[in-house]
């Protein structure tokens, strides 16, 4: 029931967000809170799960018994990792759009909850049917997010967003419906359980033609490069709180897509793809530094940021061991918090001075001494700084690559010097150097962080903190559904 | 010679009887004194009289599966479930006529006549397994559609426009009929009879299919191509479209089409087309063709009506890959399609409708700018309708199109698979165009028509149907299931 109410709670509330007018943003923290809530509670279940059993929680009923569609929900270490991860971004997205959003508030948090809610059932998700469902589901009210309350590129970024995710979400449907059929002629029934479709047997050649179409799928989300163009565009045109639940939650859809779904089901082709998929990670580690480093938008340098640590994501995925797969964990809750914070922080200097462009900004710590420091914080956790989360996640994920490829780990160690020029060179463009004498900093009222601000930093920063200095907190929780993946794809899906 | 309709059989015809005693009903009325609001009213009674006959023909106990009336028609499952969307269609359309002429001040109780006549052509259409029985069908509603294209001519304003639709029409399907005609001509001098599955009986021989057989039905796919508007029998469709009144133009997308559709697998089934080589590669090249031109060509489209035309060729090619399939998966595939493509049609112009008066209809997106703001139910609707069109989740568009690709997979046709997806595409781009026209903040200075209580219940219940089957799909399938088992 829990897991039912996990993805029913946004759905209605955010149903309640259309009616509610200004009343929407205290609906939307209250559902947020709720589903945060449930979740910690499934935290208990956790403790006791191994790798033999890692579900913690189970909920089945039949949809479409023709095709043996079934509405099936369960949930393990991995899921509830993220889980926890969506509730509080969208705790961080109701906080940053609280004061931003005035036109439309109701309709804004209603699609806010909404696109929260599928990514709940993605996650959650054990019947490809009904994942695929929630896939696309969650498309058309990020779409509205977008283009209804986003920058002047609004328009463009919310087309990109869409074609690039639907047509990625087709190729998909197609690898899937083939599995699916594969299936049913070998079986005489039709069924898309995740149990079941695990033990299709696949010719090698076909089985990399499928793997093909669910990477192509979930790597236009992650993104990885040349998957990447929409991303840019729309991150920065986005609202603030739209930026953060793409960067903090949409992005580990992809991620978890693959971890949970392309590499099990088509385990001997991964093999043959790794090379291809492991230069493409580390492609977008690099070029997703480079794009960063040449941005002037503050929002675009962090989007191109977020590129560069989904390829260590990518990375770690098809050196497919343990290390790489903890390291992917942790990188994709080091990097949720990271940019969920990131994006706030532009979003607080956005509300101030009305612009994005760095290039007009300059020596704010003088006057917003608590928001510089915060930004220093945060812009050592993007360069990956021991003691802080995303050091751990990356660094596991490069322990992890260097038992299958030398040479690929090297090039994308180089990334992490690619970060740290891009993190410093946007922390001293904004904060550091001499303020200037015209322009949007000298006209803007530049007041320093308020309760609100501080209080959604505070908290992110001490996560951070501590997942840097304890990862082992969230790493047992994920250990055993990340083995359990792990056998699953050794023993070719026979349980 | 020729057996006449025995007694037991009239219970089964019921719908078919009430059509007709409704259209001579509104006549009479005509006759006796003109009024449009009680022309549409008994209109509206008959169709709804007509449903519910043919469930009371589901029930009856003389229906017991597959029923011969007279060597033209035949009952069965798929009749019934056919006639119950047309129905429905047709009931739609006749509160969109309504709604569209209500403050109009000529006469137009004669449009009610013609299309209760269509519905009746549609109909028998569905229900034939006789050339002739396809032939009276397939006339009987083209002529009255041709009629109702071109029926406001008398009437205020610029009339050129619904002319030159109804006569491109009329003359395109003319020669169309002639040359189903010559097809349908050529099949009788190949197999002796007129029925459909004497055809199969041919096809099953062990001697090579002989000319007379292949060109037969290559004419008759051309005639059906022609009223489908399939690549490349196409060229009427934006034109006719445009140029003639919202609410016939929905009848003609939705009744028309459905009809002929449903008819089409009908033939293909019990022709057993599967069994013809050559065949089953034509039409595959028309789905393909269809799909592909149809999507590129609505991506350059402005007019709101032109775009939805275009679109419904490509969903045209789309259902054509169902007819192809050989299993139980076409019947299931095709139904599903069928209903999601009529309602998704039906509510798409209804929406267009509901804000249009004559000569007043949006000739640009420009003019639905921010029409979600302005109007919202009409909006919503519209929105709904495209993306269902467009194929995203939770709409029964979505599960029509999840639904052919599972049953192509399972035949192994890539070719189409392939042309499916990259239409659909293709097909994003103008759909999310359209939607993103109508979610803009600012809206167009042209005002529109105000929805009334009629359309707004109209609207609803579109609406409501696509998300409702969208989601939970499961009673339709299992009726089509059901339809498939019986058989034709």
């Amino acid at each position: 029931m829990i897991l039912l109410s996990l993805l029913l709670l946004p759905l209605l509330a955010g149903a309640l967000c259309l009616l509610a007018g200004q009343w929407a943003r205290w609906l939307a923290l209250l559902c947020m809170t709720a589903c945060l809530l449930l979740g910690l509670q499934l935290l208990d279940g956790a403790q006791q799960a191994s790798a033999a059993s890692p579900w913690i929680a189970e909920f089945a009923v039949d949809w479409i018994r023709r095709l043996g569609i079934r509405f099936h929900l369960a949930v393990d270490g991995l899921s509830l990792l993220l889980i926890l991860l969506t509730a509080l971004s969208g705790l961080v997205a109701v906080a940053a759009s609280w004061k931003e959003i005035e036109n439309r508030a109701g309709l804004f948090y209603a699609n806010l909850l909404w696109t929260l809610a599928g990514v709940m059932g993605i996650f959650l998700a054990q019947d490809l049917f009904l994942f695929f469902v929630c896939w696309e589901a969650m498309l058309v009210p990020m779409f509205l997010l977008i283009n209804l309350w986003g920058h002047e590129g609004r328009l463009r970024a919310s087309i990109k967003f869409f074609i690039f995710t639907q047509a990625g979400g087709l190729l998909l449907l197609t690898a899937l419906l083939v599995l699916a059929s594969l299936y049913a002629s070998q079986t005489g029934q039709w069924s898309f359980a995740y149990k079941d479709l695990l033990q299709t047997e696949i010719s090698d050649r076909l089985a990399w033609w499928l793997l093909l179409g669910f990477v192509l799928g979930f790597a236009v989300k992650l993104p990885t490069f040349p998957l990447h163009p929409w991303l840019p565009d729309a991150h920065s045109q986005a609202s603030t709180g739209g930026s953060v639940i793409l960067a903090a939650i949409l992005l580990k859809t992809g991620a978890y897509g693959l971890i949970r779904f392309a590499v099990p089901l088509f385990p001997q082709a991964v093999e043959a793809m790794a090379p291809l998929a492991m230069s493409l990670g580390v492609a977008s580690i690099l070029y997703g530094a480079v794009l960063a480093f040449g941005q002037t938008d503050i929002k675009r340098l962090i989007a191109c940021s977020s590129i560069s640590h989904m390829g260590f994501v990518m990375l770690a995925v098809f050196a497919w061991n343990e290390w790489a797969l903890q390291g992917a964990v942790m990188t994709l809750l080091a990097h949720g918090l990271s940019s969920a914070a990131l994006f706030m922080l532009a979003g607080a200097i956005y509300a101030r001075l009305h612009t994005r462009d760095m290039a007009v900004m300059g020596g704010l710590w003088r006057r917003m001494p608590a928001m510089a420091a915060l930004a220093m914080f945060w812009t050592a956790a993007t360069l990956g700084l021991p003691g802080l989360s995303n050091f751990v996640g990356e660094f596991l994920v490069l322990l992890g690559s260097f038992q299958v490829s030398v040479a690929f780990t090297t090039v994308a160690a180089l990334g992490m010097v690619g970060a740290a020029t891009y993190a410093l060179l946007m922390m001293q463009r904004v904060f550091f150097g001499a303020l200037p004498g015209e322009g949007p900093v000298a006209q803007a009222q530049l007041f320093d962080l308020d309760r609100r601000e501080w209080l959604v930093f505070a908290g992110l920063a001490v996560l951070t903190v501590w997942l840097g200095i304890y990862p082992m907190a969230a790493l047992q929780i994920a250990e055993p559904a990340l083995q359990s993946i792990l056998l699953l794809a050794s023993q070719g899906g026979q349980p | 010679m020729t057996p006449a309709i025995s007694p037991s059989d009239l219970p089964l015809i019921l719908p078919l009887i009430i059509l007709t005693v409704s259209t001579l009903v509104v006549m009479f009325q005509t006759a006796v004194r003109r009024h449009h609001a009680t022309a549409a009213l008994l209109t509206v009674l008959g169709l709804l009289a007509a449903l519910a006959s043919v469930f009371a023909v589901m029930a009856s106990p003389q229906y017991q599966g597959p029923h011969l009336i007279t060597p033209l028609l035949q009952l069965d499952g798929w009749v019934l479930y056919g006639w119950l969307l047309l129905l429905l269609v047709a009931l739609g359309v006749s509160g969109l006529c309504w709604l569209y002429w209500r403050d109009s001040a000529r006469p137009m109780e004669e449009l009610y006549i013609l299309l209760l006549c269509a519905s009746l052509g549609a109909c028998v259409l569905i229900a034939s397994r006789h050339f002739a029985a396809l032939f009276l069908g397939l006339e009987l509603m083209s002529i009255a559609l041709i009629a109702m294209l071109g029926y406001p001519l008398a009437s205020e304003g610029d009339q050129k426009r619904p002319l030159e639709a109804a006569l491109k029409y009329l003359v395109l399907s003319a020669v169309s009929s002639a040359v189903m005609l010559f097809g349908l001509a050529l099949l009788y001098a190949e197999t002796g009879s007129m029925d459909f599955a004497a055809v199969a009986g041919h096809l099953t021989l062990a001697e090579p299919q002989g000319l007379y057989l292949l060109m037969g039905t290559v004419l008759l796919v051309i005639g059906l191509g022609f009223k489908l508007s399939l690549v490349p029998f196409h060229l009427w469709t934006p034109d006719v479209y445009e140029g003639a009144p919202l609410p016939v133009v929905a009848l003609l997308a939705t009744l028309s089409k459905g009809a002929v559709l449903a008819l089409l697998l009908r033939y293909a089934s019990l022709a057993q087309l599967h069994l013809y080589p050559a065949i089953i590669t034509g039409i595959g090249l028309l789905a393909v063709a269809s799909m592909l031109i149809g999507n590129l060509l609505a991506l350059m489209q402005d007019n709101p009506k032109r775009l939805l035309a275009y679109s419904s060729i490509a969903h045209m090619g789309y259902v054509l890959i169902a007819v192809l399939l050989s299993s139980s998966w076409a019947i299931e595939a095709a139904g599903l399609y069928l209903a999601a493509y009529l309602l998704m049609t039906l509510g798409a112009f209804a929406a267009l409708s509901v804000l249009s008066a004559p000569q007043q209809e949006p000739q640009k997106l420009e003019d639905l700018r921010g029409l979600l703001w302005r109007q919202p139910v009409a909006g919503l609707t519209l929105i709904v309708m495209l993306l269902s069109l467009a194929g995203i989740p939770l709409t029964i568009g979505f599960v029509g199109k999840f639904y052919l690709v599972a049953a192509a997979v399972q035949g192994g046709f890539w070719l189409l698979i392939s042309a499916l997806i990259i239409g659909s595409v293709i097909g994003l781009f103008y759909y999310l165009r359209f939607v993103v026209v109508l979610i803009q903040a600012e809206a167009a200075p042209q005002a529109v028509k105000h929805c009334n209580l009629v359309g707004n219940t109209l609207l609803f219940g579109c609406v409501a149907l696509v998300l409702l089957l969208g989601v939970s799909p499961g009673s339709l399938l299992a009726i089509l299931r059901n339809i498939a088992a019986s058989g034709f």
